[in-house]
């Protein structure tokens, strides 16, 4: 059984939304038609997105830390949203675990959302249909695109490379890989969703550089010149 | 969440039809074993459509509430797993069956089966079919809410009783009013079982209030995002306008407009309506029970906006600031 997730490493999120935008320039111009935007360039512009960013601060000044949080729908292993479906147009593909919308069978009943504990569900509100992440599966196995472009467009976006896209059941796929060695977690799992999409913590980067490293103890000038004295002084070649 | 009025009126409408077919058949049935006297066919029929009206009119409400209703009929087709697929088939089948109790009555109809007749019994019969369909239809309607684990405001089987309990109290009022009209010599009947209901109504709502009011959220902020810190700030949502997770799931009230609310629906529900019923039975008053009808009805559109505007879901710990 495949499961297609996303990995998001908060440790190198720097919140720059360029996840949001790509997301939201390529699921509206796909062919379920556009992501509604209401107002766009008026006072409170708003609109259906799959994916936001959001911001948080941790800690007390001045001892904190800003975490930026990237947040879609996590396809649950089990998800909630779809046994409430009264249609059955929210489903979960037994082929790669996708959790998708029909967007020809919603009736737009606003139950599933009801049901998703983390909001991952926006209805859009011309179509007036539930819609939300479909991790791109117009993009995963469409032959036309090169095989390095067959990711989710967020992924493809990401400049620090936060977001790792893969098969979370196969474990050793990249993305098991990091979730195994880099402390992946799920959100809200007391609530049992089993979420496959998985964050990795935020790490402390702190450099060790030993006296070693400044000062070449083993320079072999010095140590193979048996003619003189080896100098305690840095020489020119530490320094190259 | 956000109180949707398509909703609160689907509930309340189909609520009180149910209620009013339950008290017609409580009447038939106690006639039937002669501890009340017999009514006539036209009593009943004229009740049962009266009850089918409300259902229709419940049904028209919730039609608003869908955004695609022309595919509307897909609804039904999942009701090995969804509460809300059930009551989809639950509601019409409902009100099938009592718009052929009505048109028995009606008709004086008696129908044969596989060769064998019932009699009079026909009505007994099928009344008893249909209240087991109403009460499958309060276990629908209140599962659609209770079987969300996220909301614990709704998830007890307080939820379901007391859809079953107020739709009763306001079917058995109406059932006061419509008696004092067509046949006064139930409206004790009626009123008192009005009045009982009211006050177990009362109670059991009151005990999902008390309940509600102790509620501890079982997420945190700390397991939405999975940081383990005792100080942690939102800075943004993510946008500034505001999305559909900051417009469906907060009533964007007050804490004392919702306080104001419960009150209004207490008053309105409870103790107004048992007074008013008393005292029109008292010195026989159709004014006054009308009045305990639409006041109490008016209550429980309040109560269910309460229901609604409740509930806290947990996704609202992500959307804590712009």
């Amino acid at each position: 059984m495949t499961q297609l997730a996303l990995v998001i490493d908060l440790n190198v999120c720097v919140g720059c939304h360029a996840c949001v935008t790509s997301c939201k320039e390529w699921n509206t111009s796909s062919e379920p038609g556009p992501l509604l935007d209401e107002n766009p360039y008026g006072k409170d512009p708003t609109g259906t997105f799959f994916n936001r960013v959001q911001t948080y601060e941790i800690g007390e000044f001045p001892n904190t830390e800003t975490l930026h949080f990237p947040k879609s729908c996590l396809h649950c292993e089990d998800p909630p949203c779809v046994p409430v479906c009264p249609t059955g147009a929210s489903y979960k593909r037994e082929k790669d675990g996708i959790v998708l919308v029909d967007y020809d069978k919603c009736i737009g009943c606003k139950y599933c959302t009801w049901a998703c504990p983390y909001g991952a569900r926006e209805i859009d509100e011309k179509q007036k249909v539930m819609k939300k992440c479909t991790l791109c599966v117009d993009r995963l196995y469409d032959e036309a695109l090169p095989e390095a472009e067959r990711k989710p467009a967020c992924v493809l976006a990401c400049p620090t490379s936060a977001r790792i896209y893969g098969d979370v059941h196969d474990p050793e796929s990249e993305v098991s890989t990091a979730i195994r060695e880099e402390g992946g977690y799920q959100l809200m799992p007391e609530w049992g969703t089993k979420p496959s999409n998985h964050y990795l913590p935020r790490r402390k980067t702190r450099m060790h550089i030993h006296e070693d490293e400044l000062v070449r103890a083993d320079n072999p000038l010095k140590q193979e010149d048996i003619r003189h004295e080896t100098s305690k002084e840095v020489t020119l070649d530490d320094w190259f | 969440m956000h109180p949707a009025f398509s909703v609160i009126f689907l509930t309340t409408l189909i609520g009180a039809g149910q209620g009013l077919f339950l008290a017609l058949f409580t009447s038939e049935s106690y006639a039937a074993v002669g501890l009340l006297p017999k009514q006539s066919h036209t009593f009943y029929a004229v009740g049962a459509f009266l009850a089918l009206l409300l259902l229709i009119a419940g049904l028209i409400a919730s039609v608003f509430h869908l955004g695609r209703p022309e595919r509307a009929w897909r609804a039904a087709s999942q009701w090995r797993t969804s509460w809300l697929s059930r009551e989809v088939i639950a509601l019409p089948l409902v009100m099938g069956l009592v718009a052929l109790y009505a048109l028995i009555h009606l008709f004086e109809w008696n129908p044969m089966f596989l060769g064998y007749s019932f009699g009079d019994k026909v009505t007994l019969i099928l009344g008893g079919v249909t209240s087991a369909a109403i009460f499958a239809l309060f276990l629908c309607t209140g599962m659609i809410y209770a079987a969300i684990r996220f909301l614990k405001e709704w998830f007890s089987p307080l939820t379901i009783i007391n859809f079953i309990l107020l739709g009763g109290a306001s079917g058995f009022v109406l059932a006061t009013v419509y008696s004092s009209y067509y046949a006064p010599n139930l409206i004790n009947f009626f009123g008192l079982w009005a009045i009982a209901i009211t006050l177990i109504a009362w109670f059991s709502r009151s005990a999902s209030l008390a309940r509600n009011a102790r509620i501890k959220s079982t997420s945190t902020i700390q397991t939405a995002i999975g940081v383990r810190h005792t100080q942690i700030q939102q800075k943004s949502m993510g946008m500034m306008g505001g999305s559909f997770n900051t417009r469906e799931y907060f009533h964007g009230k007050t804490l004392f407009f919702l306080k104001s609310v419960k009150w209004i629906f207490i008053v309105l529900t409870f103790p107004v309506p048992i007074l008013l019923l008393w005292t029109g039975m008292q010195i026989d008053q159709q004014p006054l029970l009308l009045t305990a009808f639409v006041l109490q009805y008016t209550g429980l559109l309040f109560e269910r906006w309460l229901f609604f505007a409740q509930a806290n879901h947990p996704q609202n710990i992500y959307y804590q600031t712009v």
